[in-house]
């Protein structure tokens, strides 16, 4: 029979306030194994800490049960506490009373009712409980940070320069992300590509970092400190130890059907290219859907003209298995598709073009070589409407409820280089609202409107329609309360963000949550910010949140000094609570083999003897080193031969006896 | 019945004297002539008592288990629809295939001795099988029933005519009839139910349920060294026993026990003794599975990994069965 000690807290108000926590300590004095109970304003604390390990002490307690706020808050914390004092720490349990209860009820009576049920379910599932002894596992010294746009490279090469290898796999031909398209960068209108391709050569150059570009994480296996990734590097076409990057292959071929990506679409490029020319690597791939020889079998221009015999048309995708003990995640993002968006007439008029567009056609290396010219006719335009919280902030269901936080800087920033440039152009904003904290972000946008006299109008667009070789803008000025109508000649979308789509796959494989915009979900939404919940993967950059340069290579270096952590332990102690095979009771029918995601289960032929009689059977055996008491074998196994240790399938059963009692 | 009988008979004889089978597993004659029973011969010179006619409906697949463990090997008539069980138990490694020679039997759709009396058919003697039709002697004078209509459940929507795995055929080549009808409809119309009607549909059936163990003992997917049901340690016995729940609980657990691994033979359903419609469970899970995962049939094969045992990026989010009206 245990000995338990039910320790109630109040955390503050925050239980208190809705639970009676004096009523839940004396409820339970009388369920099985109870020898003591008590409540405490704040059992995390040193004060509440010491009542427990004297309590232990005092009563010799076998077991404890904490009544506060979640277990991934402060379970680790009471262990510990339990440790202290002597007690196996595998022998606390938490009743999560605050985010189960407390929090998410108003009526006192009906959630005091609810906390001492928890509390007996804690207590029902503790005297079951076992002691159980951690183990340690190695810790593999090698990041692999995926995504290759400024925040992959700069959690890089904040890990390389503290003396771990790092590789970074980034699905496009060239490292550089989002940021390589953009012309300026707010608030201080630096030109991206002179502030990032340095940090792209930096990578390339780094003894500890490796690049994987066209490339693509194919699968994850392991857990922190040991995960197997098997990588896809894409078929180039090219081979890269031969090639010196001259691009002549480049202007002889043919194919000029296909869309510049870097430039948004809005001019063809070849079908063997190098995305741009500070691309790193400078080694360009044929994209074979465009490619004439890949189509028909003729041409082969580009072989012909290679006088380093680089072209490789028989080159296949090759699958690299490495090992690492962290991984980044860095996939970034990319602007809304605006098919929901007809009011705005993007698919009619090529005048039309979304903020990364105007990006593209503002830069000196864009297609109109950094010439504020319309798309359909390359004229010199007069009037610019802009349109912010394009899909963003939308509770309609056509776009994204949350704010893409980027737009209202970037658009004050094209607006104002457009009148610096052209103080001709006429440049109109219609916005909902203007949001601009951060450090100097609202006096950039305050010279926009007081120095380049940019007309802000609080509003939104309701329609946009080509008309003769305009664009008529109609919209409604909310301050003075009238509708507006402007022909314009070009229009400029604030487009709103979204997680890169490769972004869900990822998450799967990493068995790491993302939220209902599949953005990456925090450990912690304050307190743990660049931590995935799952140990060992971590958050960089726009993949977690909306977020703009500086706020990423902020984040991409805290997950970098968390990873570097990490990487500086030799062994990790690890979880004990795995699952065993009871192997009289094993079929030998694999089911719980495939569902292990970390093919910690393996069979072996035992000799048995049963009823006087020899039997071979197949039966499972779990290698604990690698478990991670995920516990989808114990659910898979048709006989209840797979048991969770700590989460026994009986435990759990009397858990939920408690509830239903 | 009688020329594919001979074919059977004839290659059976031929594999268990020239060695390249020990022992044959098939039906023999019962206590009536509409109850064959499985059964194991020792030899070529053993098959006196051997029948194949439309009553042969049960299922050998599972006493595999049993009989591969041993030395030498069996000669195991299955017929299409048991083939698939087969594979299944192969896939699970609950069946040493290489000591299984599997001689796949034609079948035009067993009978189902109850549906004949059903049709007012009294004093029955014996039944003679021509094609499609059936003469039935009785006490009274013949009587000519279509096949079709007295077929067993799992014949009247027969999955497959072909053979998921054969060694060698016993066929006569004569053209095999359609299956008349679609395995889904019931399921369709239970599912077309408001919860309180399908609770009252299925208390009312379950509640006969005498837990005489026939339909898990029979079920080729129920072959657990030791099922939960006799594991005192589980607790789950107990708990199925506490009240009149117990009978739903006891098949439903069953039903999420088979999920992904039965093959519909229809076992479960022919072997009640309470006529309870227990495959309807089985179906609706297959129905669901090839709805969220795409069409599967277990037991097609011995390598592919089951939907319910296997994670794709295509799989449905478990957000799809609020869509589909799971919480009306």
């Amino acid at each position: 029979m245990q000995k338990i000690g039910v320790f109630v807290c109040w955390c503050g108000s925050n239980i208190a306030a809705t639970v009676d926590v004096a009523a839940v300590a004396e409820a339970v004095k009388s369920e099985p194994g109870v020898v003591y109970a008590t409540d405490y304003q704040y059992m995390c604390s040193e004060g509440g800490q010491s009542r427990i390990r004297n309590a232990i002490k005092e009563y010799g307690l076998t077991g404890v049960v904490v009544c506060s706020c979640s277990p991934r808050m402060h379970e680790a914390t009471f262990r510990k506490t339990a440790q202290a004092a002597g007690l196996n720490p595998y022998m606390v349990e938490i009743a999560n009373i605050r985010e189960h209860c407390s929090w998410i009820h108003k009526d006192k009576a009906e959630a005091t009712e609810k906390a001492i049920i928890l509390a007996r379910t804690a207590i029902a599932k503790l005297n079951l409980n076992q002691p159980l002894i951690a183990g340690e596992s190695r810790v593999v010294k090698r990041a692999l940070v995926i995504g290759g746009g400024i925040a992959g490279i700069q959690s890089a090469l904040d890990i390389a320069d503290a003396g771990y290898e790092v590789d970074i796999v980034e699905k496009s031909p060239t490292i550089g992300g989002k940021m390589a398209q953009l012309d300026k960068t707010f608030p201080t209108l630096d030109c991206a590509a002179c502030i990032l391709t340095p940090k792209m050569v930096d990578a390339a150059a780094h003894e500890k970092i490796h690049l994987y570009t066209y490339s693509e994480v194919e699968s994850v296996s392991g857990f922190v400190g040991n995960f197997t990734v098997n990588i896809r590097k894409k078929a180039r076409s090219v081979n890269a130890d031969l090639c010196t990057g001259c691009g002549d292959c480049t202007k002889k071929c043919p194919s000029r059907k296909a869309k510049d990506e870097f430039n948004m679409g809005l001019n063809n490029r070849g079908a063997i290219y190098i995305p741009f020319a500070q691309a790193i690597p400078n080694v360009p791939v044929i994209d074979r859907e465009q490619c004439i020889k890949f189509r028909t079998g003729k041409c082969g221009l580009c072989e012909k003209t290679c006088s380093a015999k680089a072209i490789d048309f028989t080159q296949k995708d090759e699958i690299v298995e490495e090992r690492y003990g962290a991984i980044v995640v860095a996939t970034g993002f990319k602007p809304i598709s605006l098919e929901n968006f007809n009011e705005f007439a993007y698919a009619q008029s090529p005048d039309v073009v979304t903020s990364l567009e105007f990006e593209r056609i503002m830069n000196a290396a864009g297609p109109t070589k950094g010439q504020l010219l319309r798309p359909s006719d390359n004229t010199h335009p007069h009037e610019i409407v802009f349109v912010q919280c394009v899909g963003s902030r939308d509770t309609s269901g056509c776009g994204k409820p949350y704010c893409s936080k980027i737009c209202c800087m970037y658009t004050a920033k094209h607006a104002m280089l457009v009148r610096e440039k052209y103080p001709d152009v006429n440049v109109h904003v219609f916005y909902i609202d203007v949001r601009t904290p951060g450090k100097n972000f609202d006096e950039f946008y305050r010279r926009a409107v007081e120095e380049y006299n940019v007309d802000y109008i609080k509003g939104m667009v309701g329609k946009v329609s080509p008309q003769g070789g305009k664009l008529r803008v109609q919209g409604s000025d909310l301050l003075a309360d009238r509708q507006i109508v402007i022909d314009a000649d070009m229009v400029v979308l604030a487009t709103a963000i979204e997680p890169d789509p490769t972004a869900k796959g990822l998450a799967t494989m990493l068995t790491a949550s993302i939220d209902t915009n599949n953005f990456f979900t925090e450990a912690h939404p304050k307190l743990r910010p660049v931590e995935s919940p799952t140990a060992g993967v971590f958050l960089s950059g726009v993949c977690q949140g909306p977020k703009d340069i500086p706020e990423t290579v902020a984040q991409a270096s805290a997950a970098a000094s968390k990873v570097i952590g990490l990487l500086s332990k030799d062994k990790l102690l690890s979880n004990p609570c795995v699952a065993g095979s009871d192997e009289m009771l094993c079929n030998g029918c694999s089911a719980c083999e495939k569902v292990c995601p970390y093919g910690a289960i393996s069979y072996v032929e035992k000799e048995y003897r049963i009823a006087g009689k020899t039997q071979v059977r197949r039966v499972a055996q779990v290698n604990s080193a690698i478990c991670q008491g995920c516990g989808a074998c114990t659910v898979a196994c048709p006989s209840g031969a797979m048991d969770l240790k700590g989460f026994s399938t009986k435990q759990i059963m009397a858990e939920v006896d408690a509830i239903c009692r | 019945m009688q020329r594919i009988f001979g074919i059977i008979s004839e290659k059976a004889k031929q594999l268990l004297s020239d060695g390249t089978c020990d022992r044959m597993i098939g039906w023999k004659r019962g206590e009536f002539f509409y109850d064959p029973t499985p059964a194991v011969f020792s030899g070529a010179g053993d098959l006196e008592d051997f029948v194949y006619d439309g009553f042969c409906g049960s299922n050998l697949s599972k006493y595999l288990i049993q009989q591969s463990a041993k030395e030498g090997k069996i000669l195991a008539l299955l017929k299409p629809c048991d083939t698939y069980s087969l594979n299944q138990l192969v896939k699970e490694h609950r069946v040493r295939r290489e000591n299984v020679y599997v001689l796949g039997v034609e079948c035009r759709g067993m009978l189902d001795i109850d549906k004949i009396r059903a049709l007012g058919v009294k004093g029955i003697q014996s039944i003679e099988e021509n094609g499609d039709q059936l003469t039935v002697h009785t006490l009274y004078g013949d009587k000519t029933i279509e096949r079709s209509e007295v077929l067993l459940e799992k014949c009247r929507c027969c999955k497959s005519k072909e053979f998921a795995t054969q060694d060698d055929l016993a066929v006569t080549g004569e053209p095999m009839p359609e299956a008349p009808a679609d395995r889904f409809d019931m399921v369709k119309k239970l599912e077309a139910m408001t919860p309180d009607e399908r609770f009252a549909f299925w208390r009312s059936e379950l509640s006969k349920c005498i837990r005489c163990n026939a339909c898990r003992n029979v079920c080729p997917a129920c072959s657990c060294v030791k099922c939960v049901f006799d594991n005192d340690a589980s607790g789950v016995a107990s708990k199925a026993n506490t009240d009149t729940f117990e009978e739903n609980m006891f098949h439903i657990i069953r039903a999420f026990h088979v999920a992904g691994r039965c093959t519909d033979c229809g076992e479960c359903s022919r072997v009640c003794p309470q006529h309870i419609p227990l495959h309807l469970l089985n179906r609706k899970f297959i129905k669901d599975i090839n709805e969220f995962y795409g069409e599967y049939q277990a037991g097609a094969d011995t390598e592919s990994r089951g939907p319910l045992t296997d994670y794709t990026t295509d799989d449905v989010e478990p957000s799809v069965v609020m869509q589909r009206g799971g919480g009306k």
